[in-house]
This record gives C-alpha cells, sequence and structure tokens, in this order.
C-alpha cells in the first residue's frame, strides 16, 4: 500500500479489487520467505544507511546548537527584562510575602518562615511534593525491581570490598551515628532553624546509603528489610495524607481546629509542622535509599 | 457551605491514600482497591456537578485556614467537575476493557504498582481539573508525567522501554518549560492563585510593563503543555508511546492524561492570563497555526503508518491539532468546540485502542494491515466497535465526532482572517481522515484469507462491553448533544468568575 493517494483514485473509479490488493501486499509485508523476491543488497543497503545516519546527525547537531543558541538568547533577553532580584519594588515584595514574613511566626508557631509557609500556608503543595517522590519510587521500584535473580554485574567485582579495610570500616561506624543522628536533628529542628523534612530526609538516607555501601547490600538488606521500609512509607504518607485532610477540612468548613501553634521556640509547637516534617524526612529517606539500593542491587 | 462541596478535596486525598494502600497490598487488592476508587470518583464528581449545576454556582475550596492569596485552593465551577467526571469514567472503562491484556502484559510482580500508578494518575488528573493555583498545577504535571511514564514502561519489552524513555524526555522538557514559565509569571507578577494573578496580568499589560517578558512567560507556558499534550511538531513520541503499551495504558495516555494538560492550559489562559491578554501576545495565533499543521501532518503520518495501533496513535496528533486549533481560533464558540472535542476524543480513542488490541488479538497478535484482513469477521464484536470508532474519528452524523466538527465549522464564520485556513483545514482533514479510518475499516470486514492460519479466539463477550459503554455515551452525546453543550455554556459564563 505505497501509493494511497493513487490508490484512492482507483477506489473511487471502482478499480480497486482489495482482496487481490492484499493477496500481493502480504507476502512482502508479513512473511520472510517473500524477502528473497526482493532484490537485496545488504552491503549498499548499509552504506546507504549510514551515510543517511551520518548526514542526520550532522544535522541535529547544528540545528541543536541553533535551537539552543536562539533559545539562550530569549532567556537572556527575557531576564534582563525582569524586575531586579530581591529590590524593595519588586511585584514579589507583596502582601503575600509581607504576611509570611510578619505573622508567620505567629499564625503557624514555626519561626523558621519556610517551614511555615511549605507545610502550613501552601501545604497542599508540599503534599503533592511528598506523592511525587512516592511516585518516583513505585516507578524505580517497576522498573528496577528484579527480585530473587541477583544481578552480578563488572561493578560488584571490582569495587574494593570496603568491609575488608579497616580504616574505612571503622570511620564508617564512627561516622554513620552521627550523621544519623544530624539527621535528625534538622529533622525535628525544622520548625526552629533551617532545615526540615527534605534536607533531614536526605541526610538520613545517606547514612543508610554508605551503611549499605560498605557491608554490602545484602547486609543492609537484612538490617533494613524491604517490608519495614513499605510500611514506614505507608505510614508516613497515611498521617501525612490524613492530619492534612483534617486541618483542610476544618479550614475550609472554618471550623475550630484543635491544633494550636503553641508558644514559637518551643520543640513541641507549631502544630502539625513538626510531625510533618518527621513523615516527609521519613518518606524523603526511603525513597533514596531505595533508589540507591535499586540501582545498584536490583532489589531492596 | 453545603457537605457537597467538600467533595473534589475528598476525592483527591481518597486517591491518595489509595495509592498508598495499594503500593502496600498485593495484587489483588490493588485492583479491587483501584477499580473501587474509579467507581467512588465518579460518583462525587456526578454530586458536585449535580450541585453546581443545579444551583448554577461556583466558589473557591480553602485547603488549609489562609485564604486566597497567602494558602492553596482549589475551586469547582461546572467545567471543571464535568472534567472530572469525563477522566474518571474513561479511566475506569480503559482499565476495566484492558484488564486481560493487563493480566497478560505486565509481569505479576509489577501488577500492585500498575494500580497504584492508576489510583495517582487519578489523583493528577483531579487535581489537574479542580487547581486553582498554577503552583499545584505544576506539581500535579510531575505526578502526572511519572505515572504515565511508568504506565508505559510497565510492559517489560524493549521497544516499550525505548517509547517511553522518548515519552520522558519529551514529558520532561515540557515541565521545564512550563516551571519556567511558572517562574518568569510568579517573579512579575507575585502571585500564584489564578484569580490574582488575572488581575495582576490584566493591570500590568494594560500599563504595558514587562510586556516582553510576559510574553515569554506565557509563550513558555503554552509550549510546555503543547509538548506534554503532543501538539504538533512535537508528537513524534505518540506512535510509540501509544502503539506500543498496553491498551489500557494507551487509552489512559491518549484518552485523558493528554487532555489533562490541555484542560490546563485552557485554564492558564482563561483563568490566569485572561484571553485578551493572551490574544494580544499572539501567542494565541502560533496555537492555530500550530493546530493546524498538527492536523493535517498528523493525518499524513496517519495514512503511511503500516500498524494499526500506530495509525490509530498517529491519528491522536491529528485530533489533538483541532483542540489546539480551537484555541487559536479564541472565540468562545471556538472554545466550546474544543471542549467538545475533548469529549469525543476522550471517549473514541480509548475505544479504538481497546478494540484494535482484540482485533490483533484475533489475527494472532499481529498489527500490520495484511494480518488485520477480515480480522473483523474473526471478532465480530471488535470489529463492529472498531468501525464505530472510525466512522465517530471521521466525523459521521449521529457519531459524537461530528458534533465538535459542525462546532468548529460554525465557529469559524464569526472569524475574520482565520475563517478559510480554519475551513479549509477542517475540510482536507476529514477527507484524510475518511482515507485513512475508512480504508482500516473495510481492510476488517473484506473476506478471510483461506489460508489464514490463525487460531480462532474463545470470544468473551464481556471482554468488549466498557467499549460499548464507550460506544454508547458517545452515540447519546452524539445524537443528543444539546444538553452538554447547554452546560458546558453554563460553565464557561462560570469559569471565568470567582
Amino acid at each position: 500500500m505505497r501509493n494511497e493517494k493513487g490508490l484512492f483514485r482507483r477506489w473511487l473509479n471502482g478499480q480497486v479489487d482489495w482482496s487481490a490488493m492484499l493477496e500481493q501486499d502480504t507476502p512482502a509485508a508479513a512473511t520472510t520467505a517473500a524477502a528473497e523476491t526482493v532484490p537485496y543488497h545488504p552491503h549498499h543497503d548499509m552504506a546507504s544507511a549510514r551515510r543517511a545516519i551520518r548526514c542526520g546527525q550532522k544535522a541535529y547537531t547544528v540545528l541543536a546548537i541553533v535551537l539552543c543558541l536562539i533559545f539562550s538568547a530569549f532567556m537572556l533577553l527575557t531576564v534582563a527584562n525582569l524586575p531586579s532580584y530581591g529590590s524593595d519594588s519588586a511585584p514579589t515584595v507583596n502582601e503575600v510575602a509581607e504576611r509570611y514574613v510578619e505573622k508567620g511566626t505567629e499564625e503557624t508557631g514555626a519561626v523558621n518562615t519556610v517551614a511555615g509557609m511549605i507545610l502550613d500556608y501552601r501545604a497542599f503543595d508540599t503534599l503533592g511534593e511528598s506523592f511525587v517522590l512516592f511516585t518516583a519510587m513505585c516507578a524505580v521500584t517497576m522498573l528496577m525491581n528484579v527480585p530473587g535473580k541477583r544481578r552480578v554485574r563488572k561493578l560488584d567485582q571490582d569495587t574494593m570490598d570496603y568491609y575488608q579495610d579497616p580504616i574505612i570500616r571503622t570511620v564508617c561506624k564512627l561516622v554513620i551515628p552521627i550523621i544519623l543522628m544530624f539527621g535528625i536533628y534538622i529533622l525535628l529542628n525544622g520548625h526552629l532553624s533551617p532545615g526540615g523534612g527534605f534536607s533531614g530526609g536526605a541526610i538520613m538516607a545517606s547514612a543508610l546509603i554508605i551503611y549499605a555501601l560498605v557491608w554490602g547490600g545484602e547486609r543492609a538488606s537484612r538490617a533494613i528489610p524491604a517490608k519495614a521500609l513499605r510500611i514506614i512509607v505507608l505510614c508516613a504518607l497515611g498521617f501525612y495524607a490524613c492530619s492534612k485532610t483534617y486541618s483542610f477540612f476544618t479550614g475550609a468548613n472554618h471550623l475550630h481546629s484543635i491544633i494550636s501553634p503553641g508558644t514559637p521556640g518551643r520543640i513541641l509547637s507549631a502544630g502539625l509542622i513538626l510531625p510533618l516534617n518527621v513523615a516527609v524526612g521519613f518518606v524523603v529517606c526511603c525513597t533514596m535509599y531505595s533508589f540507591y539500593m535499586y540501582f545498584r542491587r536490583g532489589e531492596l | 457551605m453545603s457537605f457537597v462541596q467538600n467533595f473534589p478535596f475528598f476525592s483527591i486525598i481518597l486517591c491518595l491514600l489509595c495509592a498508598v494502600a495499594t503500593f502496600v497490598a498485593g495484587d489483588r487488592w490493588g485492583r479491587r482497591l483501584t477499580i473501587g476508587l474509579l467507581s467512588v470518583s465518579i460518583v462525587l464528581q456526578s454530586c458536585v456537578l449535580w450541585f453546581c449545576a443545579s444551583n448554577n454556582t461556583s466558589y473557591a475550596y480553602m485547603m488549609g485556614h489562609y485564604p486566597a492569596p497567602w494558602g492553596n485552593e482549589i475551586a469547582a465551577g461546572i467545567i471543571e467537575p464535568l472534567m472530572a467526571l469525563l477522566f474518571s469514567v474513561v479511566l475506569l472503562l480503559s482499565v476495566l476493557g484492558g484488564m486481560d491484556h493487563i493480566l497478560k502484559d505486565i509481569p505479576a510482580d509489577r501488577h500492585h504498582l500498575y494500580w497504584s500508578m492508576v489510583d495517582l494518575t487519578l489523583v493528577s488528573l483531579l487535581a489537574l481539573s479542580y487547581t486553582n493555583d498554577i503552583f499545584t498545577g505544576y506539581v500535579f504535571i510531575e505526578i502526572c508525567t511519572i505515572a504515565s511514564c511508568a504506565l508505559l514502561s510497565a510492559k517489560d519489552t524493549g521497544r516499550t522501554l525505548i517509547a517511553s524513555v522518548r515519552y520522558m524526555v519529551f514529558a520532561l522538557v515540557g515541565s521545564g518549560l512550563f516551571l519556567i514559565g511558572v517562574i518568569f509569571t510568579y517573579s512579575i507578577t507575585g502571585h500564584l492563585l489564578f484569580p490574582q494573578l488575572h488581575e495582576t496580568i490584566a493591570a500590568l499589560w494594560a500599563e504595558g510593563t514587562y510586556r516582553f517578558s510576559m510574553t515569554v512567560a506565557i509563550g513558555l507556558m503554552t509550549a510546555g503543555l503543547a509538548i506534554k499534550s503532543g501538539l504538533f511538531p512535537f508528537h513524534f513520541w505518540m506512535p510509540d508511546t501509544y502503539g506500543r503499551a498496553t491498551p489500557a495504558s494507551s487509552g489512559i495516555l491518549s484518552g485523558v492524561v493528554s487532555k489533562a494538560y490541555i484542560l490546563l492550559l485552557i485554564k492558564v489562559i482563561y483563568r490566569a492570563v485572561g484571553i485578551e491578554v493572551f490574544a494580544a501576545s499572539g501567542i494565541q495565533s502560533v496555537l492555530l497555526i500550530f493546530g493546524i499543521a498538527g492536523m493535517i501532518v498528523g493525518s499524513v503520518s496517519a495514512i503511511r503508518s503500516k500498524r494499526l495501533t500506530t495509525m490509530v496513535a498517529y491519528s491522536s496528533a491529528a485530533q489533538i491539532g483541532y483542540i489546539y486549533m480551537g484555541l487559536g481560533m479564541g472565540t468562545q464558540a471556538a472554545l466550546l468546540a474544543a471542549f467538545l472535542h475533548i469529549f469525543s476524543h476522550a471517549l473514541t480513542k480509548p475505544m479504538l485502542f481497546l478494540s484494535a488490541s482484540q482485533l490483533a488479538d484475533a489475527s494472532g497478535g499481529h498489527m500490520d494491515f495484511p494480518s488485520l484482513q477480515g480480522a473483523g469477521h474473526r471478532n465480530v464484536t471488535a470489529g463492529v466497535l472498531f468501525t464505530a470508532g472510525a466512522l465517530s474519528m471521521v466525523g459521521v452524523p449521529l457519531f459524537i465526532g461530528f458534533i465538535p466538527k459542525l462546532q468548529f465549522a460554525s465557529a469559524a464564520f464569526e472569524l475574520t482572517w482565520q475563517k478559510w485556513p480554519v475551513l479549509l483545514a477542517l475540510a482536507i482533514s476529514t477527507l484524510l481522515n475518511v482515507l485513512y479510518f475508512l480504508y482500516t475499516a473495510m481492510v476488517l470486514w473484506l473476506p478471510q484469507k483461506d489460508n489464514a492460519a490463525f487460531c480462532p479466539q474463545e470470544r468473551r463477550w464481556i471482554a468488549s462491553a466498557p467499549a460499548m459503554v464507550l460506544l454508547a455515551i458517545g452515540l447519546v452525546i452524539g445524537i443528543h448533544s444539546a444538553p452538554l453543550t447547554a452546560l458546558l455554556q453554563q460553565g464557561f459564563a462560570l469559569f471565568c468568575q470567582y
């Protein structure tokens, strides 16, 4: 069916016998036996194909460079036309930012305005963001999970056995608890100082990744079983969604909420922000750790 | 506040909880949960739609204790629950119709993850329908992107993986451009919620300050969403993406996911930027040109394709072109036509993909046209469904595809210089549609080949039931389109006033 338009004209004139046409087409398209009837020159075809590919690649490179130049020129022009960053007269310094900065601590109870903003004022966005992480985790699990079949890769044999090295082993034994501690501190102190769930979770995950790197994936799997990770994620996200349901529901229906900001500056203050930070931190930690394990080992 | 007004928010939270529960639960419970969730979502959206339509009201729903410029918000009028209802219905029917293939194509240990991804796709679709905040829109675009890539790559074959990598690259470029656009918009206006953005942008445009950056920002957001929904010349990910995935995923991706991006774009154009500014920025005309080009190029590519699903996928590119042409025309009649086309395409495409896969099953799993000769005789239900879908796509009266084409044509007469290009494009595109859809339909109903060595399939009538429901909805709208048109028009009046 190469020349569809000619075909169409003939079809309009009633000259087309469809069955015959298809009979004629079938061998070329479907069966391998028909390949003999078509003259086939592998070398000629390969050479022309290679030439075409080379030309295509050259054209592609040139076009890509031109496109990038045009795009960057546009971007630079736009940035030049934007209001200057950080100035008093910038449009971003408006009633929105004003209230976040001036009333943020009073209304949310969080000394760290950023935490108050992302976990209280705009909590729905952050709920979405933590589900972005969850989605990514599911997608990676779907693609990379090869349970049972240990994918022994060249990488595994070539890398040094870190566990045998006394310096690395000793230093890691010392450092991992400190990193974990630091991560937990950032997590719990998110409403009082810079930090919070995302950064604290990432730091905690780095401790777990170091453990898996030095002591090997198998031992890490035994220490942190896949099921436990799953349950942690379930609890963290479930808690996040449920507590925010309460907060959104009372907010939208103008009901009284039992969550109070507390005394700003105390560790147990800022209402839901502290537990939400912990939940987000666990989700981030599990996501990063499972990414490492899947890419490295193929299973949790 | 009436209790029904909580339902958009309930449906979103319910999806999130179900997605997490499905991730932990096994395959069977995951499936039950997902199908239950989709059904519940249909009920909830219908309630909201009924509430808003009968009271002729729209409302903004505070997500938290802080009002509009400070906190997040979702909004519901008539358009939003209507689209959410459409998305839920199509998602449910695609999943039910493609169930056999989901169980067959996807490795068993991935089933619960697949269901989790369906839940997450639903939540992103609902959130994109209801959002009243441009950054919330971006967050759920991210979820939608990742989830749809996973829906695609769940079928573990080489070609699907290549297709999903390609889809991911295009989708990420789209998200990136959209995000840059959002950042520019924010730094010019200082707002993220649609009503505030609308006011500020209108004031800035009248004043004439930052006009260039504003134009670039609008252009970037439009381009980002256009790439993600597959407007020409960014439709090259379509054939592999839609053509190689498991039929349920093809139906979901082509039927609803691309429409959700278009819906967000419509919200950005009409609610955030404002149609006057959008028209004055010149991007509207660009959309019109690319839409028309997409209609023609998509159809030509469909004619040249050798596989059934590839052809159906390329035809999606053409149909997306129609919708963008409607947005490019810029009048309310054209917007109505674009919405009707979203309905028509969302209801017809999954049906085509589902019946195409059944026809291929009846032809030994082959998708090329010679093998499909006479497939309609081997699986009569699927053949009839595909033919009906093809007729609808062509725009034969009585089928749903006729309604938007009629609306497009009548909307074109209100325009000035755009009148003739639009009418010409409609005529050419319809002719090209006839060429490839009718050709396919005829191939299906030719006499079977004598030497056909295809094993007769055990025919399960029930397997075609979801596609039949899609056809029935399409026929009802096609025969009696006045209620839907009236509802949409009532919705437009509410769409821009909050």
